[in-house]
C-alpha cells in the first residue's frame, strides 16, 4: 500500500497535483475562515458558478475570436485552451463579486434572491458560449468537477503568485476585515470603509475560488472553502488559529483525497470533498461529546457581576 | 451655570428631525438637545421611533427633513465623538474573538486604513478594559461571557474610540436585573467624564441613574431639566405608551444621585 502511494509520487502530474493542492490549501485556509464567520457561504457560491460564464467566454475568446484574429499566432494553432478558460474566469468571478457586493448593499431585501439571480445568469452565459464554440468543448466537465491531475507546472507559479496574493491583502486589512465580520454597524460608525472592504473580501474569494476550480471544480468549491474553516472553528475561538487549522487541514484532506482518487480510480475533486465531508461529519461528534460535560458543570469561574449588586 | 444648562456644550442637537423608511415617517418634528454632562434615558414604545433615532445619530440613517448636528458637526463627521454600544442580543456567540479584539475595535477611527495599533493604542484599550472591571478577562472568547460581561466589552469598546458622548442602545435588554443595576452603576460613574444618551424601554432601573428622562412615540416628550421630579416623571409617563406603566414604582431623584423615596404604584390603576 505504502509502496503503491510512493510509486504514485514518481508520476509529475501526480508532484503537481500535491503541489497545487498544498498550496491552495493556504488560500482557501485564510479566505474561507472570513467566508464561515462572515456568514457569505451563498454568495461565495453565486461567484464560483458565475465563473463559468468566464470560462464559456474563455472557450469562445479561444476557439472562436483568437483564430480570426490572430491567425497564424502561437495562441491560435495550439489546440490546448491554456490560460483563456481560467483567466475567463477570473475576470468573470471578479466581476460578479463586485456586482453581487454592490446589488446586496444597495437592495434592502431579497438580496438572497438577487444573487441566485446572477448565480444562474452567469452560469447561464457560460453554457452559451460553450454552445458557440462547438466542436471544442471535450474537457469542459473538468471545470465542474476539476482536474487537478492535469495541473501543469506553470500554473504551480500561478498558484503560488494568488497565495502571496491573498496573504498580503489580508494582513494590510486584517483589522477593517475583522471588524465587518463582526460588526458591520459598529466599523461603519468608526468611518471604517465599509461597502469597499466588503467587496475587497468577495474579491479575494473570487481570486481563491478561481484556484480551487483547478482542484475540485465549480461544484464542489464550497465544500473546500468552508469545510476546513468550519472544523477549525468548532475547537478554536481565534481568527488566526482558525486560519492556521484550517490551512493544514485543507492540505490533509488534498493529499489524502489525492491519494484515494489515485488508489481507487475515483476522480479526485470528488474524493478531495468527500475525505473533507467525512472529517466534517466526525468534527460535529466529536465537538458534541467535548461540549456535553460542560453543559453540566458550566465554567463561570470570576467576572466583575454580582460584586456591585 | 444657568437652570436649564444651556450654558454647557451642546454635543447632540436635533432641530424638527423628520426621519423614517419610505413609506412611513417614524419620527416626526422632534427637537433635542443633549448638553455636555447629560444622561439622559430614552424610553418608549416599540415601533416608536428609538433605534430610528440612534440611527439617525449614527449616520445609518439620512433625515428625510431636520438637521442634526454632534458637536456642532453634520453627522458623519460629528459621529466620531460618539462611543456607540448596540444591543448584545445581536451577536454571534460563536464569532472567534476575545474581549481584547473586540475592545481593540473601538480605535479603528483613529487608525485609517493601512495603519496599525501601536503602544498608544494598546494602552488606551487595556484602560477603557479597566474602566469596566474586564481587563482580567481580556482573553477570553466573547461567546464564553455573561450578558452582563458582554455588555462591558462593548462599552470598553466604545470608551476605546476616546467618545464624548456615549450613545447606548438598551443596554439591559437581555441582562438579569441585579447584573441590570451593575450596569447602570457603571454607568453613573462613566457620566462624571462622559456624556451619555440611553434607549430603553426599562424604565424601572433606568430613572433611579439617568438625569432626565425622554419619552418617544414618534414625538418627543422631553424636559431638559437637570433633575427628575415626580411631576416630571408623571408628565413623562403620560405620553401614549403602555408599556411602562405596569408595575413600575416611580422614583424620584436628587442632585447626587441617590434615591430620596419611592412611591410604589400609586395611580396606575
Amino acid at each position: 500500500m505504502i509502496a503503491a502511494l510512493a510509486g504514485a509520487l514518481q508520476y509529475e502530474f501526480m508532484r503537481n497535483a500535491l503541489l497545487v493542492g498544498v498550496l491552495v490549501s493556504v488560500a482557501t485556509g485564510i479566505i474561507g475562515t472570513f467566508v464561515v464567520v462572515k456568514r457569505v457561504v451563498f454568495i461565495s457560491g453565486g461567484i464560483a458558478h458565475s465563473a463559468y460564464g468566464g470560462i464559456g467566454l474563455g472557450y469562445y475568446v479561444k476557439y472562436m475570436l483568437v483564430p480570426v484574429l490572430f491567425a497564424g499566432s502561437a495562441a491560435a494553432t495550439n489546440p490546448q485552451p491554456g490560460y483563456f478558460p481560467i483567466v475567463g474566469a477570473g475576470i468573470f468571478g471578479l466581476v460578479a463579486a463586485a456586482i453581487m457586493g454592490y446589488v446586496q448593499r444597495r437592495t434592502r431585501q431579497r438580496a438572497d434572491t438577487l444573487i441566485g439571480v446572477l448565480w444562474a445568469i452567469g452560469f447561464a452565459i457560460g453554457v452559451v458560449f460553450v454552445d458557440l464554440t462547438k466542436g471544442y468543448t471535450a474537457d469542459l466537465t473538468s471545470y465542474l468537477f476539476g482536474s487537478i491531475l492535469a495541473v501543469q507546472r506553470g500554473e504551480v507559479f500561478w498558484v503560488l503568485a494568488l497565495d502571496v496574493v491573498i496573504i498580503v491583502a489580508v494582513s494590510l486589512f486584517y483589522k477593517e476585515l475583522l471588524a465587518i465580520s463582526f460588526d458591520e454597524t459598529f466599523a461603519t460608525v468608526e468611518n471604517v470603509p465599509v461597502d469597499t472592504i466588503y467587496i475587497l473580501l468577495l474579491c479575494l474569494i473570487a481570486l481563491t475560488v478561481v484556484m480551487l476550480i483547478r482542484v475540485v471544480g465549480i461544484i464542489l468549491v464550497i465544500a473546500m472553502l468552508t469545510i476546513p474553516a468550519a472544523i477549525a472553528g468548532q475547537f478554536v475561538r481565534n481568527m488566526k488559529r482558525i486560519m492556521v487549522w484550517a490551512i493544514v487541514l485543507g492540505m490533509v484532506f488534498a493529499v489524502a483525497g489525492l491519494f484515494i482518487s489515485y488508489a481507487l480510480n475515483f476522480t479526485s475533486g470528488a474524493s478531495i470533498v468527500l475525505v473533507a465531508g467525512a472529517a466534517y461529519l466526525i468534527s460535529l461528534g466529536v465537538a458534541r461529546l467535548r461540549s456535553a460535560p460542560a453543559i453540566a458543570a458550566p465554567t463561570q469561574p470570576f467576572g466583575p457581576e454580582g460584586e456591585g449588586s | 451655570m444657568s437652570e436649564n444648562g444651556s450654558d454647557r456644550r451642546e454635543m447632540i442637537s436635533i432641530r424638527h428631525l423628520w426621519a423614517g423608511y419610505e413609506h412611513e415617517q417614524v419620527l416626526e418634528d422632534v427637537n433635542f438637545t443633549v448638553y455636555e454632562g447629560d444622561f439622559v434615558g430614552m424610553i418608549g414604545p416599540n415601533g416608536g421611533g428609538k433605534t430610528t433615532l440612534v440611527k439617525v445619530l449614527l449616520g445609518l440613517l439620512p433625515p428625510a427633513r431636520g438637521e442634526v448636528r454632534i458637536v456642532g458637526q453634520p453627522v458623519k463627521r460629528g459621529r466620531r465623538y460618539i462611543g456607540y454600544v448596540p444591543q448584545i442580543a445581536e451577536f454571534d456567540r460563536d464569532f472567534p474573538v476575545n474581549v481584547w479584539e473586540v475592545t481593540r475595535m473601538g480605535r479603528l477611527g483613529r487608525r485609517g486604513l493601512l495603519q496599525r495599533l501601536n503602544k498608544e493604542d494598546d494602552e488606551i484599550v487595556a484602560q477603557a478594559l479597566r474602566e469596566v472591571n474586564m481587563l482580567e478577562l481580556r482573553d477570553r472568547p466573547i461567546g464564553e461571557l455573561s450578558g452582563g460581561q458582554r455588555q462591558r466589552v462593548y462599552i470598553a469598546r466604545a470608551l476605546a474610540s476616546e467618545p464624548e458622548i456615549l450613545i447606548l442602545d438598551e443596554p439591559t435588554s437581555s441582562v438579569d436585573p441585579q447584573v441590570s443595576v451593575s450596569i447602570y452603576e457603571l454607568l453613573n460613574e462613566l457620566n462624571a467624564h462622559v456624556t451619555i444618551m440611553l434607549i430603553s424601554h426599562d424604565v424601572s432601573v433606568m430613572s433611579s441613574y439617568v438625569k432626565t428622562v425622554g419619552c418617544l412615540n414618534r414625538r418627543l416628550f422631553y424636559h431638559n431639566d437637570r433633575e427628575l421630579t415626580s411631576e416630571m416623571l408623571e408628565q413623562a409617563y403620560q405620553c401614549p405608551v403602555d408599556l411602562i406603566a405596569h408595575g413600575v414604582p416611580h422614583r424620584v431623584f436628587a442632585e447626587h444621585g441617590t434615591i430620596i423615596h419611592e412611591h410604589p404604584t400609586e395611580g396606575e390603576e
